[in-house]
């Protein structure tokens, strides 16, 4: 064979392995799509078609809107995703706020007990979430406290917290230190270099560990199971599971709610994917 | 007389009073929030569950501590179920984390290569790593399902079944379905955390080894292998770490089942301590899986504290 056709034969190779990674990647994903946009007939014909005949949208206006046949289920979808939000941004937000200012003393600042926090900073990733669940929902149980979104964004804090101060450390190390140093030579206090130097230098960090913070907590689904059961906590998460599990066997609303649940932290992933690998690197190897 | 007596500094330092010391006192400000924090939601808690696997707690009777020594941590040792969900665990994190990294390597160098379209390609992967495990999870059940899933469908199809069939009644098919569901939703992190390590490798290496007449494999194996290694060990440690954890998967697509089939640790704690209210025995099991979990992740403990605390 000479090289121009052996070329050849590498590209051939190379294109049908991107094709069987695509498929791979996406016709899971897909099916679930295709599921919510069939008909029942469609779904349950065998041998099946593996694309409907007449592609429906009813089932998305159905959980929106609500309308004739609508399951328990999926009358319950606009209050968890409301609740799935409220508890994300919350969990995000408090998180950055006490997590940057941590990791800003972690990284700059030399004091006692940094080796202590730096150690309990890394036990979220070595614990299993149950040895956490069982304590904390005892302790919140005590308080009345159960089955409230307080209860969700606390709990999510526990993991979510230490998540950020790795990341924001990874973040405040790469900013050269001379920069703040010059600038408390000019008579900056070292809060106000965080403020006004620092900080704005890692807007893009910030952003990064964020949209991270924020897609873990709307993806969550042990403590929520176990800490939401009603209407008034429950999160998006568990209601999907609910569709497949107490609610009979409705695929179409469940794999229309499971789309619609997917969509905030896909769309996040995919705009914003330069930050998500940052962070996932950074998150368990820095550097 | 004079000299003996503590000077203001020592004894502030005696007294523990050293968050007083100018240097410190910025670093405890920023760091009061987060300590609050961390302190009451994690290091609070975790000692208290610590606490009531030495006692008979019951969910159904809070505030009855009954002190019942080792016995929680001796009954779960002596039991059939615990070792076997130990056995399974561990088979089902080895293998899937194994299966992981191969298929992360073998993609992460196909999409390394230069092809039209490549960025595209690269952004579709994160998708699997994106979706909520809840959705993970009802995807596959609905997947495999018996009557009307897609899976049977294809196979049908295809030829390759006769008739339908029920993909999770058997234990270990159940276990390996499940592991299929967690590897699809796994392998993206591997893939995209090894581009960024084969990004970073000098083209000149390559091209060095070109002109010293180096085949295809040999410069894999000599040049993008050996730069790869500390990424592999420390992907291969986290992943083991977390898959030892998962609960979500297997609840959401067997609950555990068939029978106690597919009932990992996690699952095993779980069932214990909130079916069966038994909150004590299930913190034993969960510090069990702590010990166990600590054993394998000692090496990537200390290289991340090394990385973070210097």
């Amino acid at each position: 064979m000479d090289n121009k056709s052996k070329r050849k034969l590498n590209r051939l190779l190379l294109w049908i392995a991107v094709v069987v990674i695509l498929i791979a990647v996406l016709a899971p994903f897909l099916w679930l799509v295709i599921s919510s946009i069939s008909h029942k007939v469609d779904l349950t014909s065998v041998p099946l078609h593996f694309f409907p005949k007449n592609p429906t949208f009813e089932n998305y206006l159905k959980i929106f809107f609500g309308g004739r046949g609508v399951t328990d289920a999926a009358s319950q979808f606009g209050q968890c995703t409301i609740n799935s939000l409220i508890v994300a941004f919350f969990v995000t937000l408090i998180s950055m706020v006490a997590g940057s200012l941590a990791a800003y003393g972690l990284t700059r600042l030399d004091f006692r007990g940094k080796g202590f926090i730096g150690t309990s900073i890394i036990l979220p990733q070595i614990l299993p979430p149950i040895a956490l669940i069982i304590p904390l929902f005892l302790i919140i149980n005590g308080f009345g406290m159960v089955d409230t979104r307080l209860s969700l964004i606390l709990t999510y804090i526990s993991f979510i917290l230490p998540l950020v101060i790795r990341l924001m450390m990874g973040h405040f190390a790469s900013i050269p230190s001379s920069i703040e140093e010059a600038a408390r030579i000019d008579g900056c206090t070292r809060i106000g270099a965080l403020m006004r130097i620092v900080l704005p230098l890692s807007a893009p960090g910030i952003a990064a560990t964020s949209i991270f913070a924020f897609i873990i907590a709307w993806n969550e689904f042990f403590f929520a199971l176990i800490f939401a059961s009603t209407q008034s906590s429950k999160t998006l998460s568990v209601l999907v599971e609910e569709f497949s599990s107490k609610f009979g066997s409705d695929f179409i609303s469940m794999s229309t709610a499971g789309v619609l649940a997917s969509l905030p932290p896909v769309i996040l992933a995919l705009i914003f994917q330069k930050f998500i690998i940052q962070g996932l690197t950074a998150g368990s190897v820095k550097g | 007389m004079i000299d003996s007596l503590p000077s203001n500094r020592s004894l502030r330092k005696r007294l523990g009073l050293f968050f007083l010391e100018k240097k410190n006192g910025v670093a405890y400000l920023l760091l009061i929030p987060s300590l609050v924090l961390i302190f009451g939601i994690l290091i609070y808690p975790l000692l208290y569950s610590l606490y009531i696997s030495f006692h008979d707690y019951l969910l159904t009777k809070p505030g009855i501590y009954n002190f019942i020594g080792l016995a929680n941590y001796l009954e779960a040792l002596q039991s059939n179920f615990f070792l076997k969900s130990v056995i399974r665990t561990l088979y089902f994190a080895f293998v899937s984390v194994g299966i992981e990294l191969v298929l992360g390597l073998g993609v992460a160098l196909v999409l390394q290569q230069k092809f039209r379209g490549r960025g595209v390609v690269r952004g579709l992967i994160i998708l699997p790593w994106a979706l909520p495990t809840s959705v993970n999870g009802i995807m596959w059940k609905w997947i495999y399902n018996a009557n009307y899933g897609v899976l049977n469908a294809l196979l049908k199809r295809l030829g390759l079944i006769e008739r339908y069939q029920v993909w999770l009644a058997d234990p270990t098919r159940a276990l390996h379905f499940v592991m299929l569901a967690n590897i699809w939703k796994e392998t993206p992190v591997g893939v995209l955390m090894f581009l960024a390590v084969l990004e970073q490798i000098p083209r000149e290496l390559y091209e060095a080894a070109l002109v010293d007449g180096a085949n295809t494999l040999k410069k894999f194996w000599y040049i993008t292998l050996p730069l790869l290694k500390p990424m592999i060990v420390t992907l291969a440690i986290i992943k083991i770490i977390w898959a030892i954890r998962e609960f979500d998967i297997f609840y959401i697509i067997t609950r555990g089942g068939p029978g106690e089939g597919t009932s990992v640790l996690s699952y095993y704690a779980y069932l214990n301590s909130f079916k069966f209210s038994r909150m004590g025995f299930g913190s034993a099991i969960a510090y069990l899986v702590i010990v166990l979990v600590i054993f394998i992740g000692i090496p990537y403990f200390r290289y991340m504290r090394k990385q973070e605390v210097d």
